[in-house]
């Protein structure tokens, strides 16, 4: 039922993911020109590129699917989030929230049946007027031109006047050591010191290989739609004509780049 | 003029030991902290700020209070004011220097704060916060030691200073507009997007601050033969009526536009703060003290024959201070994240080693208001012989 | 001077005490042990060579970290035209892949400590 949700043109997209896969599984058939280890991905990987990253989220697609992780334990494992356990030290890149709580402006008394305790994926929107990157005093993080909202974790001062800023609660900050909280340690992504803030990244490092954002590639049920909101082609562009999408406390005027099927 | 500091009673010396051996405790807890991380405080993914950005806030009001008495003194011939400038100012350089202190142990990597200048944002208001902290900070310097000095040798102090002060007065106002602007720009935190918070943080620094001055001075006049003057106490007291009248009324304004809007997201965190929240009521008594210290400060300040008699001018000034640094250094801060963007309410409450750390900066600038004030004394003391 | 008798002396015998390694290793003709790093087995060539990696490595690792996070800058251009990814877990440890035995050595001989290690992965042995 749930529309097939691709982002690029799906055989360039097939030639991309294919050469990156082998440049992944190291095969050692494939002769490199200078001994990397096997898992870097390829001289030759193009990246993605866009002029505005917008996610589309379809929330149908994580109904009849409770206890479904599989977009967050892919995005967390990618990234090395660390898993505290409590609620005080917790760091999280993605996560899911009642519809009353992700969409507090538009809960109401006798909702439409299933919506009030209906799971709704919540990330960093990569705002286009976001406040976070406009309080930020060392600009480590900041804007980019293809609409993905950056974090430089050398930079960071771990003042979390962002933290204060961000009206969604998307970031987190590094209470302490995260590595001892890391299950398993993805060698390819650093981790975090204590001392700085962390949030979704678009999986900027993903774009850069020509690989779509690591939940888009997990979530089931196709759930997920990413792509250039100004490229009028795009997947979408069409989901958003075709179907009407609402966003998080879109009267504070952030613009967020996140939109939500409901 | 420094070693006049390197001399002093026993009482002295004593009170000197007490505050090192503060700062060394605390100063262990921070090294702590920088091994462990920031989680050892109370702080957590939704209360993200607390204690420290808290007693800056308190604090930066102290600071700029020493223009309540350079303004009058150096722009209006207030003459009453002379012996108490030079107390105001260094007061302003001890509270501004455990403003960037606080700060220092709020970061999260304190050795990258030099980023700040390394790579200016003029968008960010911290930015500017930093830039008109220091400036502030400067000019006192210079000023205190330049007046000083001039008046250790009996001489008119030169006629360059007279612009550097004059200079400091707006200064003074604009270090914390600038610290309220931190604040009061933020969509995601309806509890401080309010326009009426940076006059709030004036009104609140020139009630507590003088009252620190007037609490100063009349403690001197017991450790010392220094004495303000009858007529410099009493102008003070009536600037902090005036200042507290005000913010009482600020106070209030901000009740209605928040009630009677009845906009949730405005109500709910007065409720949190006087009633409490899904449970959650850690601040109702402090918040009921404070409200109910301010207006007992202004009953007591508002009657002249009160005002007139020392010691209940001291407990004004006592619970005015009280008042305002439970709602600055304790309330205001939290109360911006709870509730969270998300609804949720998230207990915050200051650890051990946050508060004893906190504790140890309130040392350090303890100490330096000591120091600063023994010399200030020691040069009059010398003039008078 | 007063106490010139005991200062001047202290002060000779202050400056030779100092100044023992310095002395000591002339006399002796011994030198101090220099740190040996073990270079990487199967690897033939570095980026650049011994020379500027060994005054550069820091200036490059440090210019890499702004290209790529800021400047979207994620392909190095070797002096003799060889493009590798900039990586710091998976360029240089890709093939010093025992971090002890070789960026360690001077590390530790220096005492010099970067901290670059708080949050790039060391990769177990070979990956």
């Amino acid at each position: 039922m749930a529309a097939k949700l691709v982002a690029v043109n799906r055989r360039k997209f097939l030639k991309i993911a294919g050469a990156a896969a082998l440049g992944l599984t190291g095969s050692p058939a494939v002769p490199l020109l200078a001994r990397e280890p096997t898992w870097l991905p390829p001289v030759t990987a193009e990246p993605l590129t866009a002029r505005r990253w917008a996610m589309v989220v379809d929330l149908r697609a994580c109904l009849h699917e409770d206890g479904c992780r599989d977009c967050i334990a892919a995005c967390h494992r990618a990234h090395n989030v660390p898993d505290f356990g409590n609620p005080k030290d917790e760091v999280k890149w993605i996560w899911k929230e009642h519809y009353g709580e992700a969409f507090a402006d538009q809960a109401y008394d006798y909702v439409s049946a299933g919506f009030e305790h209906r799971e709704v994926l919540v990330l960093c929107n990569h705002c286009d007027n976001p406040p976070c990157t406009r309080v930020c005093p060392t600009q480590a993080t900041w804007k980019r031109e293809d609409g993905v909202v950056m974090m430089d974790w050398h930079r960071c001062i771990g003042c979390r006047y962002c933290i204060a800023a961000c009206p969604y609660g998307s970031r987190s900050f590094n209470w302490r050591d995260p590595r001892p909280a890391i299950a398993e340690i993805t060698p390819q992504f650093p981790t975090r010191t204590r001392g700085v803030v962390e949030k979704c990244n678009f999986c900027e490092e993903r774009l850069a290989v020509g690989l779509l954002p690591a939940c888009v590639e997990a979530c089931r049920n196709r759930g997920l739609a990413f792509g250039d909101l100004e490229d009028a082609g795009s997947e979408v562009r069409r989901i958003l004509r075709t179907r009407y999408a609402i966003r998080r406390k879109p009267g504070l005027g952030t613009q967020p780049e996140v939109y939500y099927l409901v | 003029m420094f070693e006049k500091a390197l001399s002093g009673d026993r009482r002295y010396w004593g009170w000197i030991i007490v505050l090192l051996a503060v700062i060394a405790t605390g100063g262990r807890f921070y090294l702590r902290q920088l091994e462990y991380g920031l989680g050892i405080t109370g702080l957590s993914r939704d209360v993200a700020w607390g204690f420290y950005i808290a007693q800056f806030t308190f604090l930066v009001g102290v600071a700029a209070s020493a223009v309540m008495v350079l303004l009058p003194y150096y722009l209006h011939d207030f003459k009453a004011f002379a012996r108490v400038t030079i107390l105001g100012e260094f007061l302003a350089i001890s509270a501004v220097t455990m403003c960037v202190m606080f700060i220092l142990v709020d970061l999260g990597q304190p050795a990258r704060a030099v980023n700040i200048m390394l790579y200016p944002s003029p968008r960010s208001i911290l930015f500017w916060d930093l830039i008109v902290l220091n400036g502030y900070l400067l000019l006192n310097v210079v000023i205190s030691r330049v007046s000083l000095a001039a008046e250790r040798k009996g001489e008119a102090p030169p006629l360059w200073i007279k612009p550097v002060i004059v200079l400091s007065i707006p200064w003074a106002v604009s270090i914390h507009t600038v610290t309220a602007f931190i604040y009061s720009g933020l969509a995601a935190r309806p509890f401080w997007l309010t326009a009426i918070l940076a006059p709030r943080f004036l009104a609140s620094a020139f009630s507590s601050g003088p009252s620190l001055l007037i609490l100063l001075c009349l403690i001197l006049r017991r450790l010392s033969n220094f004495d303000a003057g009858k007529e410099a106490v009493q102008k003070l007291a009536v600037i902090v009526t005036y200042a507290m009248l005000v913010n009482v009324f600020f106070v209030l304004m901000e009740f209605f536009t928040a009630l009677y809007s009845d906009i949730p997201e405005h109500v709910e965190h007065f409720r949190y703060l006087y009633l409490g929240l899904e449970g959650h009521a850690e601040l109702v008594p402090w918040m009921w003290a404070s409200s109910a210290l301010a207006l007992l400060a202004v009953l007591l300040l508002v009657s002249r024959r009160l005002r007139e008699q020392p010691a209940w001018l001291a407990l004004a000034c006592i619970t005015v201070i009280v008042s305002i640094w439970i709602e600055k250094g304790l309330v205001m801060v939290v109360t911006g994240f709870v509730p969270s963007p998300l609804g949720k309410v998230t207990t915050y409450v200051p650890t051990v080693p946050e508060l004893l750390i906190s504790l140890a900066v309130y040392g350090c600038g303890a100490l330096i208001l000591t120091l600063l004030y023994k010399i200030a004394l020691s040069v009059r003391g010398e003039l008078r012989a | 001077m007063y106490d010139a008798g005991k200062i001047i002396p202290g002060l000779l015998i202050f400056f030779a005490l100092i100044t023992f390694p310095i002395w000591y290793g002339l006399a002796t003709g011994q030198d101090a042990p220099a740190p040996k790093i073990e270079k990487p087995k199967d690897a033939d060539r570095c980026i650049e060579d011994t020379a500027f990696m060994r005054k550069e490595h820091m200036q490059v690792v440090m210019d890499w970290r702004d290209e790529v996070v800021r400047d979207r800058q994620r392909v190095y251009v070797a002096s003799d035209g060889r493009r590798f990814r900039k990586s710091l877990t998976g360029g240089c440890l890709g093939c010093h892949t025992d971090k002890s035995a070789s960026c360690d050595r001077c590390h530790d001989y220096l005492s010099v400590r970067p901290y670059c290690w708080e949050c790039h992965v060391v990769p177990q042995g070979d990956q």
